[in-house]
């Protein structure tokens, strides 16, 4: 009945509006136009906003949350959360810092904090398959466990002055028109890359997906339901540990104190992002706008000057909340 | 055992005395089967029969607490499903046990997928799909292997599962009720595929409550009551009443039954009333063409079609699980409102009883009690608990109504058998006392005992004035139940009469073509 109104106007909208890209994408591509849509308020707001320096610095100042998110999205993918990614990061700054005070080289301070970052999560993945153990329970052990450590290695802050350390840093890589890109940043992407094959193209990332659609048909499938389950929180581990490298590059020091509640911006990035708490559904990509849109609400709220820093906390929540509907929506049928 | 006979080969699986329990139930208890390469090894048995245990106890699903399992020859004890694959033992499990969020092409071959440049290279998208399509096709099945599998109907998964089974070069493949939900068409495609592949050798369990098709298609059984093996026989020298006093242990009463019910259903219901329910050019893109459907007090309008001619799109749209795009749908004649959602359509007195039981309807960990009192629950609002002594009450008349076993409602909903839970989804629905009463499939994965007791039930229930839409692959069934039939046919209605003197073959020629002849029928008729 309403078909000749729409046969009407065949031009340029009709077929931008009939234009439907797969339901699963929806998600991301809406925070990616929340994204751009931000980026585009806050040009026509404030001077210099629209400078692609501010992209990259973003970028650079959220490279540890952007490896954070992507361990918590393959953690959540299978339909489970990660709560010791925080403490994780704080443990690895104050492995890194002392074990660098005491003189070890940077090669193996950087290998035993990837593998206990990494034994961490392992162990937690252990707990939760086989010892039936809800996530949720098992890595809150495992955060106040990281979190205790810490003030058994140190109760203050330890400087960093390293020199390779230092140099990494402060090392950029220089873009065409005289942009910059810090290092830490480029490695950060270089993560999200490698997760977006690895959850894409192979069989380990696929399982990943099986596991969050129904855990008992992957099992019955003849999956290995056990070594992946296991598998995302030792990535999730190794994510943390290389989130808390960035985290001591970032502030030169290891602290007991750093990256409090850091697990929670992971977790709001990735559902931001658009992947489904409930799992199965998701990608990394997303998660990585998930940490963009969180960063540029911060420099908002500083190009601003006039808003107080507590409406970061409160756009974020928000946001989340928005998200969680707008998916509610979409899945249902 | 004569030694005249040719030897036969030697078995693949052996099972000796093998118990499992579960709690107090004893799911097995002593159960052996020996399956022969080469052959169709049917496995009977009522609902809660132990079937599907046997199943998992040999394929590692389940831990087995006394008894041997060989395998060749060799004592193993399989660990997992996984290292049950790798032994060459390939498994349909009953219920769809795919993933719905991955493609087709993934559920089929995920685990045996290709990579492209060698063994760490990215998983080859394009081969997966290739040859997903190319196992589709030989069991007759045209989807895009590209399409996400929980956009298909249960039929559609189920063949997809199968061809997951089937694909791999088993030298065991057991299929636990694989055609529960399929029609003729793909049951005869199944069975070539099974002819074929025990030609080559491999040794087929078949699972299934239909007993033609195990005559047809089965060399041996072995049957099974509440969890022993009460005997192993050749098909071929077996009638199906013999096989039916096996699998119930009673008379032929089930049997005498079914041939009342079918009485029972021909008699008419008074169309001269209001009717309950009224869809006009009701229609949703993509799932169902604009279409009429009148439904009065008292009548079990039957839904026939095949596989995809949107029987369950149309049991959704007037259900109002799914939104339609066109028409009108008045319930009740009187307001004329149309229903926005399904927790509308549970005030105005519909119950709609779905055929995705796993994914929409059973609630696992809760106990069998508040399985059955869910829709109730749902319908009388979450402020108003139902009183206890009403729900025991209610608990017990449905549980003895419905024969579900074991009667212990406290359980929870996964420790029963497929079956079993089917029958307690079932009496959920039929609590709500509803007006209209939808159901899709509700005697999938039942036994035929339990199932003429269930069309017993519908039918006295049509008798005391609730409208019944029933929608089965089985047309028989349709047929026995209803008063009036409706065809369905590639998403659009092709035909609607009353149920009277109309056999199969009517209802195939319809559905196949004749076009004249039914058109002009159809205009009598209106
Ligand atoms: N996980 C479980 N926990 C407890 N009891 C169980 C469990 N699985 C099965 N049972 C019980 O074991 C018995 C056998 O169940 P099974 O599923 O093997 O039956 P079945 O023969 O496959 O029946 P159906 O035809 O209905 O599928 C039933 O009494 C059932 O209640
Ligand atoms: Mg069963």
């Amino acid at each position: 009945m309403s078909t000749q109104v729409a046969t009407a106007e065949a031009g340029f909208l009709a077929r931008v509006s009939r234009f439907s890209p797969p339901r699963r994408y929806l998600p991301v591509l809406g925070t990616f136009a929340l994204f751009i849509g931000m980026f585009g308020v806050g040009g026509i707001r404030y001077d210099g906003f629209a400078d692609p320096q501010v992209f990259l610095t973003l970028l650079l100042d959220n490279g540890f949350l952007i490896v954070l998110a992507v361990g918590m999205t393959f953690v959540i993918l299978t339909g489970g959360i990660d709560l010791s990614v925080g403490s994780n990061v704080a443990l690895s700054t104050l492995i890194a810092a002392r074990t660098l005070e005491v003189g070890w080289p940077v090669a193996a301070v950087i290998g035993v904090v990837l593998l206990s970052g990494t034994l961490l999560g392992t162990a937690m993945g252990l707990l939760i398959h086989y010892f039936d153990i809800q996530p949720f329970i098992a890595t809150l052990a495992g955060m106040f466990l990281a979190r205790g450590l810490c003030y058994l290695i140190s109760v203050e802050s330890i400087p960093i002055e390293d020199g390779t350390f230092k140099t990494i840093a402060f090392g950029s890589i220089t873009l065409p028109g005289g942009y910059y890109l810090g290092w830490t940043a480029v490695f950060a992407l270089a993560v999200v890359a490698v997760a977006a094959y690895v959850l894409s193209s192979t069989r380990f990332g696929r399982t990943v997906y099986a596991l969050g659609g129904s855990e008992s048909s992957a099992l019955l499938m003849g999956l290995p339901v056990a070594a992946t389950k296991v598998g995302v929180y030792a990535i999730s581990g190794l994510c943390a540990a290389l989130g808390g490298l960035l985290f001591a590059l970032y502030t030169l020091s290891g602290y007991s104190l750093h990256a409090v509640g850091m697990e929670l911006d992971a977790i709001a990035a990735v559902v931001i992002g658009g992947t489904l708490l409930t799992g199965g559904r998701g990608f990394v990509v997303g998660s990585l706008l998930g940490v963009l849109v969180l960063g540029t609400i911060q420099t908002f709220i500083s190009f601003d000057g006039t808003l107080s820093s507590w409406w970061t906390r409160i756009s974020i929540g928000v946001l989340v909340l928005v998200f969680v509907v707008a998916q509610r929506v979409l899945t249902r049928r | 055992m004569s030694q005249a006979e040719v030897k036969p080969p030697p078995p693949v699986v052996e099972m000796h005395d093998v118990s499992i329990t579960f709690g107090a139930v004893r799911a097995l208890d002593g159960v052996s089967l020996r399956l022969l390469p080469g052959e169709v090894h049917a496995l009977m048995g009522e609902n809660g029969a132990g079937k599907s245990t046997l199943i998992k106890a040999l394929t590692g699903v389940y831990t087995i607490d006394a008894g041997r399992v060989r395998i060749d020859g060799v004592e193993t004890q399989f660990a997992t499903p996984a290292a049950a694959q790798r032994a060459g033992i390939s498994t349909v499990y009953q219920e769809v046990n795919l993933v719905p969020n991955l493609t087709v092409a993934e559920n089929m071959l995920l685990g045996r997928e290709r990579h492209r440049f060698g063994r760490l290279g990215p998983i080859d998208r394009r081969d997966m799909n290739r040859r997903a399509a190319a196992s589709l096709q030989s069991l007759g099945i045209d989807v895009d292997p590209g399409s996400e599998l929980g956009s298909h109907p249960i039929a559609v998964q189920q063949l997809v599962a199968i061809a997951r089974a089937v694909d791999t070069d088993a030298r065991v493949l057991i299929l636990d009720e694989p055609t529960s939900s399929l029609d003729a068409d793909e049951v005869a495609r199944l069975f070539d595929v099974m002819r074929r592949l025990r030609e080559q050798g491999t040794a087929i369990v078949f699972v299934s409550h239909f007993l033609d098709q195990v005559f047809e298609i089965a060399d041996r059984m072995t049957i099974l009551r509440n969890g022993r093996v009460v005997g192993e026989r050749l098909v071929a020298e077996t009638t199906q009443l013999e096989l039916v006093q096996l699998m119930i242990g009673r008379d032929l009463q089930v049997l005498e039954r079914l041939d009342q019910a079918a009485h029972e259903a021909t008699e008419e219901a008074a169309e001269q009333r209001l009717p309950v329910l009224s869809a006009l050019g009701l229609g949703r893109k993509g799932s169902l063409e604009a279409t009429d459907l009148t439904l009065y007090p008292g009548e079990v309008v039957g839904i026939a079609g095949l596989l995809g001619s949107g029987r369950t799109e149309l049991a959704r749209l007037l259900f109002g699980a799914d939104a339609p795009d066109t028409g009108e749908l008045t319930v009740k004649g009187s307001s004329g409102r149309r229903l926005r959602s399904p927790r509308h359509a549970i005030d105005r007195k519909l119950a709609f009883c779905s055929e995705d039981r796993k994914a929409e309807g059973v609630f696992e960990e809760l106990s069998v009690a508040d399985n059955m009192l869910l829709g109730l629950q749902a319908s009388r609002g979450w402020l108003r608990p139902i009183p206890t002594a009403t729900r025991s009450a209610l608990v017990k008349e449905f549980m003895a109504a419905l024969d579900v076993r074991p009667a212990d409602s406290s359980l929870p909903m996964r420790s029963l058998s497929g079956g079993n839970q089917q029958k307690v989804l079932l009496a959920r629905w039929l609590i709500t006392e509803p007006d209209v009463l939808l159901l899709d499939e509700p005697t999938r994965g039942i036994d035929i005992g339990a199932k003429t007791q269930i069309q017993q039930l519908v039918a006295d229930l049509a008798e005391k004035g609730m409208s019944v839409v029933f929608i089965s692959a089985e047309l028989e069934e349709v047929l026995r139940l209803s008063h009036r039939l409706v065809v369905l046919k590639d998403r659009r209605k092709i035909a609607e009469r009353p149920n009277r003197g109309i056999d199969i073959n009517d209802v195939l020629e319809i559905i196949t073509g004749e076009p004249g002849g039914v058109a002009e029928k159809e205009r009598a008729d209106a």
